[in-house]
């Protein structure tokens, strides 16, 4: 049964759909599909799918949908699909079609029609038909991810009869990393059934191809006794060459997701670096501003559905600006009206903006619902680059990495070269002298708390494109943004960039070694530990500070 | 406790003579019915804190169970009225406020609690006070008191399904199982199960994985590419307990990092309707999840209980309005109450062991298809089906049993050994060998 299913699934592969419609065998097995009778049913399904017309295929996708009904006229029972269903009063209708060539046969009610359900029988059966003419389908795609997971699902099968068709595809095939799965895919339909000659050459290709889905073939072929030496001499040195590509692999993976989180650490603590690094301010609603950003993005994200639909991937764009001025704003008039009377009292700062953050948690949850929102990725952002074959980087991760280091020069500029950045450095360090010389500190201090809101709102537009939003996205992220600065040191930028780095790092390094629970665990010990050694951070600041 | 006034006895005094006259007139007996007292039950659900997104639609669905019963009578001519409290997703509050539905408020019957946690934590409370709770969530199993009623699923009537789904050749003969969850007591419970169930199967140790996440993890590459490592060579799929709003990254990364579901689906046993509504669908299209519900069952009761749910959420002004959805927990959560009810009336008495007693064996034709409580061990005998996520967020059920499941709340893979039986036993018992 297998063998003959495999063979039919090959000669699909093979052959160009034939045309003949609505044969004799094919209308009896229509009638039979009716009956109540599971063996007359099975037989049904393969006659109809043997016969390769891509009419009947369709058919058998409705049947196993639950879209295909039975019609008794008089004495002739009638198979028909199902289509859009409708209520009209007390009565439910429902569209059908003939079940070869979906003629419309109009709108009946639906209690005229007896359904066909497929059972899991029936639904066993149906599947290798639909499958084989969904990977021949696949392979043709225009998309080159869909044409690729084709080839790795053949890779995968490994049916002898495949090769032929995968041969076909790479000689067509334009896409190199598509060509690359292909060439994998024969090589392993190759390894499974090739004479050992064959075998060995398979064996050697899989290894130049860096082939992880060919691990396990490889190592069974090189503990099987029954292969000849120079097979198994062959796969062990394949195995030897994956497992060396396996180990560069894994530390570029490494490297790129620590610097990855580090470049989302460094987007939440830099806001943070600006308004308690150098302005003192310990800000509870940090967080709550980074929310606010997010939302910021959902809002105009919408807008873009509405108005713009045609430039929808583009609406992140107009997102950054829009984020970093609603957290400004929002900044700035918290500023104003609360944190300006409370400077120089550390205790106070702490519960006035710990309570700013509930206030503003459920003034978002009042307006948008306690429930998270959807923000969708720009198709851009969405999948990612084969940098080397096994090592696929997202491309909302690049991105992000690129953002972050953009903020970044731009933030760092603005402090150490623009006359604003002289004025903030100047405030923080001596805010008494700095007024003797006539720097307006009060508008200093507004604008750089503003600033440091909107790189918190920038962040959320960055968080958005990789985890939720919701009402209490900042909440999971304030611990972490104060972890980054206190170890980095109070007072310094370098210091947040380096500890953003190192805590990234570490923590992919530790997740891989033992999991994400005790990862988690060991940093917070970790960072206990040098708090204790060392309490001013990372990098301290020297010289004369103002207030110390 | 309860103090009885003059003025109290004149008037019930009243009522009652007023409906002795009513019936004795002739007059249909609905009248009478509301001279009666209410009879007051509790509702248990965290309506504020983490727990509040999926919780405070179970509490939606048992009020309006609750006005449909009333607008037809009440039961036993009785209206019912709840109580609704708040234990704000705060596991001692649970307790708390379980003490007060049963002592001061005089409950006749509680429906609440999510996170097994909270369950653990009111367990106390209802055996000291002989309370009764229905529970209707799918949960780890392993329990079996005499004061709960559990309308959710047992492991076998989900988890074992879920993944018996994935090794069948309709499934897509799957072999290498990695098996995926937040880090508390459901999902480390569920996993135990889990492994015990394809070592039985003769899965070998090597080709399953188990890997915890701390609560709403965000960052999920390193798991992700150690997922894709596992699933070299193919024939390897996800079971996911993961849950809340974890999910979206996690699915996001997986769909990132090239994995397809086709090549590796995931099999989730925390994601449903509800959650989904908050989602950004696109990564998650194609993967799978394992119920006892879905709002795209397609028969007459379902249709009535989508509509009625949405309408009730408009007219009361619920947010989210008519775009609300049913699920699995709900749909739990709605025929715990008809059960109840149907119960009460069996029994003829509120009294809670006579009520107890007349639960073993009810049935109640639910939105998911006729339903039945078990025997003897409190558990409900269910459907299991397997869905597929569309983009929607709505399922497609690809996969159904024959008829109905029954429940086994110890678990045959892990505690062989061990049974729940309140009727021939006192609860949990020892098989004979």
């Amino acid at each position: 049964m297998k063998r003959l299913l495999l063979l039919l699934l090959v000669a699909w592969l093979a052959g160009p759909p034939a045309s003949h419609a609505q044969s004799p065998e094919a209308l009896k097995a229509l009638t039979d599909l009716a009956v109540d009778d599971g063996d007359k049913r099975e037989a049904a399904v393969n006659a109809l799918g043997t016969s390769r017309d891509p009419k009947w295929l369709a058919f058998l996708g409705a049947l196993r949908d639950g879209n295909v009904y039975a019609r008794t006229q008089g004495k002739t029972v009638e198979v028909v699909i199902g289509g859009a269903k409708s209520t009209r009063g007390d009565a439910e209708l429902i569209e059908i079609a003939s079940a070869y060539d979906r003629k419309p046969l109009g709108i009946v009610p639906v209690s005229s029609l007896t359904e066909i359900a497929a059972d899991r029988r029936l639904r066993i059966a149906i599947k290798p038909f639909l499958d084989a003419d969904e990977t021949r389908a696949q392979l043709a795609s225009r998309d080159a991810e869909t044409r690729r997971g084709a080839a790795v699902k053949l890779g995968y099968q490994a049916d002898a009869g495949a090769a032929a068709v995968v041969e076909a595809a790479i000689a067509r095939e334009p896409v190199e990393r598509v060509r690359h799965a292909l060439r994998e895919a024969l090589a392993l339909i190759r390894l499974a059934h090739g004479e050992a000659a064959v075998r060995i050459l398979a064996a050697q290709s899989l290894g130049t191809l860096h082939s992880f889905d060919a691990m396990p073939a490889l190592q069974t072929l090189a503990a099987d006794a029954g292969a000849s030496p120079a097979e198994r001499d062959a796969a062990r040195q394949a195995i030897r060459q994956i497992e060396r590509w396996s180990l560069l692999v894994r530390t570029v993976e490494t490297v790129f997701q620590g610097a990855s989180l580090a470049s989302i650490l460094l987007l939440m603590a830099l806001g943070l670096a600006i308004v308690f690094g150098l302005m003192g301010v310990i800000n509870m609603a940090h967080g709550e501003l980074m929310m606010i950003g997010a939302y910021a993005t959902y809002v105009v994200q919408n807008l873009f559905r509405t108005y713009l639909p045609g430039a929808f991937d583009a609406y992140i764009v107009a997102a950054i600006p829009v984020s970093f001025l609603a957290s400004a704003v929002v900044g700035a008039v918290l500023e104003r009206s609360v944190i300006r009377f409370l400077y120089g009292r550390p205790l106070e700062t702490l519960l006035a903006t710990w309570g700013i953050s509930l206030v503003l948690m459920q003034a978002v949850r009042s307006t948008f619902g306690a429930q998270n929102v959807q923000v969708e990725n720009p198709s851009w952002l969405s999948g990612g680059v084969d940098v080397l074959s096994n090592l696929t980087l997202p491309f909302n991760r690049i991105a992000i990495l690129v953002f972050a280091a953009g903020v970044l020069a731009a933030v760092a500029l603005l402090i150490a070269k623009t006359r604003l950045g002289l004025f903030v450095r100047g405030v923080t360090q001596n805010r008494h002298m700095a007024a003797c010389v006539g720097v307006d500190t009060a508008k200093v201090d507004t604008l750089a708390f503003s600033l440091g809101a909107g790189i918190a709102g920038l962040a959320g537009c960055a968080l958005s494109q990789v985890g939720n939003v919701g009402p209490d996205l900042g909440q999971g992220y304030i611990v972490d943004s104060f972890m980054v600065v206190v170890l980095g040191g109070v007072g310094q930028l370098a210091g947040t960039v380096y500890a953003a780095l190192g805590l990234g790092v570490l923590n992919k390094l530790l997740e891989g070694w033992a999991g994400a629970v005790l990862a988690k665990i060991m940093v917070l010990v970790f960072i206990v530990i040098f708090i204790q050694k060392r309490p001013q951070g990372l990098f301290a600041m020297k010289g004369r500070s103002a207030e110390a | 406790m309860s103090t009885y006034s003059r003025r109290d006895f004149l008037k019930t005094g009243l009522a009652a003579a007023g409906a002795g006259v009513a019936v004795a007139h002739g007059f249909p007996s609905i009248l009478g019915a509301q001279g009666k007292d209410p009879v007051k039950i509790g509702v248990l659900h965290s309506l504020s804190g983490t727990m509040a997104i999926s919780e405070v639609s179970l509490r939606d669905v048992v009020l309006m169970a609750v006005d449909e019963i009333n607008a037809k009578g009440g039961v036993m001519g009785r209206p019912i009225q709840p109580v609704v409290v708040d234990p704000a997703s705060n596991w001692d509050l649970f307790a708390e406020k379980a003490k007060q539905l049963l002592l001061q408020d005089k409950v006749a019957v509680v429906f609440g609690c999510w996170t097994s946690v909270s369950r653990k934590s009111v367990l106390p409370v209802f055996e000291n006070n002989n309370g009764l709770l229905f529970y209707p969530v799918q949960y780890e199993g392993e329990e079996c008191s005499k004061n709960v009623f559990y309308t959710g699923a047992t492991p076998n009537q989900q988890l074992i399904p879920g993944a018996e789904y994935l090794m069948s050749k309709e499934g897509g003969a799957y072999k290498k199982f990695y098996l995926l969850g937040t880090d508390y007591v459901f999902p480390r419970t569920a996993n135990k199960i889990l492994r015990a169930f394809l070592l039985a199967k003769g899965v070998p140790a090597a080709n399953i994985e188990e890997e915890y996440t701390p609560f709403s993890h965000q960052d999920y590459q390193t798991i992700v590419g150690k997922i894709k490592r596992f699933s070299s060579g193919g024939g390897a799929c996800v079971l996911s307990t993961i849950n809340g709003d974890s999910n979206v990254p996690f699915y996001k990364e997986f769909a990132n990092q090239g994995l397809r579901s086709e090549n590796a689906p995931i099999m989730a046993y925390s994601v449903a309707e509800d959650e989904l509504r908050g989602m950004d669908t696109s990564a998650l299209v194609g993967h799978l999840a394992a119920w006892n519900y879905f709002q795209s069952i397609e028969n007459a009761n379902n249709k009535k209980f989508v509509n009625a749910f949405k309408e009730y959420a408009q007219k009361k002004g619920l947010p989210g309005g008519a775009k609300r959805v049913t699920d699995d927990p709900m749909e739990a959560g709605y025929f715990g109450v008809y059960i109840w009810k149907q119960a009460v009336e069996k029994a003829k008495t509120f009294d809670v062991d006579p009520v107890r007693k007349a639960v073993y064996g009810q049935t109640f034709a639910a939105p998911s298809g006729t339903i039945k409580m078990h025997e003897h061990n409190h558990h409900t005998y269910r459907p299991v089906l397997i869905g597929e996520i569309l983009k929607d967020g709505q399922f497609k059920i690809i996969s159904r049993t024959k008829g109905l499941v029954e429940p086994e709340p110890w678990s045959k893979y892990t505690s062989p050994d061990k049974g729940c039986d309140w009727v021939k036993h006192q609860g949990t018992y020892q098989k004979k060998a």
